[in-house]
């Protein structure tokens, strides 16, 4: 008799996913480990940011309320936890987490937390840009943070260890799926069709609900029941690396061969090169097949040796980005609206000479996809937004007091100003060796 | 001859589905056909010089395809396609990811059959 799959489940897909449906999926899902993919590469930018400002942040925002709710779930269910909220603070935030699980009277608890991805302060400060000509010194703006993608071989420590949580940075998403796997069914880093396959199952659930139906729906053609409460994934794991991704009854959502395939090359360029820090995995001839309800196997994903060097991402600091609009409804809406954004424009440019890295839109008429196509609008409820990325506070400001003053002398009818400054940061990707990236472990108990 | 008339030309919608995704200034977009049936169709309507030629302005880079036969699905790689992408576009939708929908909306090629 085979022995029993491994059971991997995903309880948030980016940084701000949902967490209720997540708990449900570790009280009900009987896992062997849960993940939560928290990290992009703009969120890291961002993390790194957070933690210059106080050097106890620059972790996930929403890791307190996620292990508040996922932690005593997970000891009840023997279920080991393996997240990337630890962002640009792998450290603080596996002692934010220590603290709670004090709290929460789960004494005993192992908690692992992986550094060495942070080349902030050791990493090469002139790399050459991948896939764009320059270096790093061209892009002009200051560095806020560099991290080195880490794979199994930074996770599988912590796993040997005992770990019940395992918190990490930038540890690459398929990574995070492929090590449990690894650990598991005594997989090693040769067989390389294993750990295509191993990374084909993460790369299906690092995105969450993206593979349950979430980000799939378009009424008519592909309808999804009660998406609302859409569950998370789970994958069922055989030791020949062959999955079933499904989800717990009773949830939202569905699995389905067209689910599969939509993620199947999610971000994904050429589907027979992969690549992972762990291996150079081969999509091309996977195989897909409905075996009931909600139940779809993918087999024959494979694999060739891993990429000699790792990616890793640069963080700048972009300044700002400020965003302003002003609705117009009922008959002529379009044309006053586009009166509107002439006027700013003109006014943008003539009174302060704001002309560059500029952009006007009129929401409704024209905006996503304003340089593809023209589209017969005819819709009589318009809104004028205008974005600015600037270095200078005082630039994006004035152009929120352009566009607010539309109110009085702007086209008749225009109301509902809203307007908002943000930072903004810039990543770029370098190559660096392996010699260069000293993944390191650490235990705390609780 | 089908029944649907010149004034009812078929788009993309109708016989395939896609998501979007995006890594800096390229954008790739994968669509999968319902029926096998349509996948010839499909083949014939999104080839890589007919995506390019209908957003010259948008797609300022190349277009690659990739075909993955036994399911049913065309993965294209819009290289420039991002006005910049997410990092310096001020595009509302920086990742593009409503470029799937743009695929989408294209009209099918079926003057081209008979």
């Amino acid at each position: 008799m085979a022995s029993p799959a491994f059971r991997i489940g995903t309880g948030a897909g980016f940084s701000s996913d949902r967490l209720e449906p997540a708990v449900d999926l570790v009280k009900r899902g009987t896992l062997d480990v849960l993940v939560l993919e928290c990290l992009g590469e703009r969120t890291v930018a961002f993390a790194h940011r957070d933690r210059m400002a106080d050097p106890r942040r620059g972790y996930n925002s929403l890791l307190e309320r996620r292990m508040r709710a996922l932690l005593p779930a997970c000891r009840a269910a023997g279920t080991t936890l393996i997240s990337n909220m630890g962002a640009a603070n792998p450290r603080a935030a596996a002692e934010r987490t220590l603290a709670i699980a004090r709290e929460l009277g789960l004494t005993g608890l192992k908690i692992a937390y992986i550094e060495g991805d942070d080349l902030t302060a050791t990493g090469p400060r002139d790399g050459a840009l991948m896939d764009e000509p320059g270096r790093l010194s061209d892009v002009g703006m200051p560095i806020v943070g560099m991290n080195a993608y880490l794979g199994v071989d930074a996770i599988l420590p912590a796993l040997r260890a005992g770990a019940d949580v395992v918190i990490g940075g930038r540890l690459a998403d398929p990574s995070m799926y492929l090590a449990p796997l690894m650990h598991r069914f005594g997989w090693a880093e040769t067989d390389l069709a294993l750990l295509g396959a191993g990374s084909l199952v993460g790369h299906l659930m690092e995105c969450g609900m993206q593979i349950t139906g979430g980000y799939f729906a378009d009424p008519g053609v592909k309808d999804v029941s009660d998406l609302a409460n859409c569950g998370y994934p789970i994958a069922e794991v055989s030791a020949d690396g062959s999955a079933v991704i499904t989800k717990l009854p009773d949830t939202g959502g569905c699995v389905t061969i067209a689910t599969v395939k939509e993620q199947l090359l999610y971000e994904v360029h050429d589907p027979a090169a992969y690549l992972t820090p762990d291996v150079t995995a081969d999509f091309s001839g996977v195989n897909i097949e409905a075996m009931g309800p909600d139940r779809i196997q993918v087999s024959k994903a494979s694999g060739r040796t891993r990429p000699e060097r790792l990616k890793a991402t640069v963080g700048f600091d972009a300044g700002f980005h400020a965003e302003a609009g002003v609705s117009y409804a009922g008959p002529a809406a379009i044309e006053r609206g586009r009166f509107a954004c002439d006027i700013v424009r003109q006014r943008l440019a003539q009174t302060h000479g704001i002309t560059k890295d500029v952009r006007v839109d009129l929401i409704g008429a024209s905006s996503l996809f304003a340089t593809a196509r023209d589209y017969p609008a005819d819709t009589q409820d318009v809104r004028v937004h205008v974005a600015l990325r600037t270095a200078d506070r005082s630039v994006a400001e004035t152009m929120l007091w352009e566009v607010e003053s539309l109110l009085c002398c702007g086209p008749a009818g225009g109301g509902g100003f809203r307007g908002a400054i943000t930072a903004a940061v810039m990543t770029k990707s370098i190559l660096v060796n392996r010699a260069q990236v000293r993944p390191r472990q650490t235990v705390l108990v609780a | 001859m089908t029944a649907h008339g010149r004034n009812e030309q078929r788009i993309v919608r109708d016989i395939a589905h896609a998501r979007a995704g995006d890594k800096g200034n390229t954008s790739n977009v994968n669509v999968w056909v319902y029926d096998k049936a349509d996948f010839e169709l499909l083949k014939q309507s999104l080839t890589a010089a007919r995506i390019k030629q209908t957003f010259p302005k948008l797609i300022t880079g190349d277009v690659d395809r990739y075909v993955i036969e036994h399911l049913g699905g065309l993965n294209f790689v819009l290289h420039g396609a991002l006005e910049g992408g997410v990092n310096s576009s001020l595009n509302l939708d920086s990742h593009g990811k409503s470029w799937s929908y743009l695929i989408l909306g294209m009209l099918l090629a079926e003057d081209d059959q008979k």
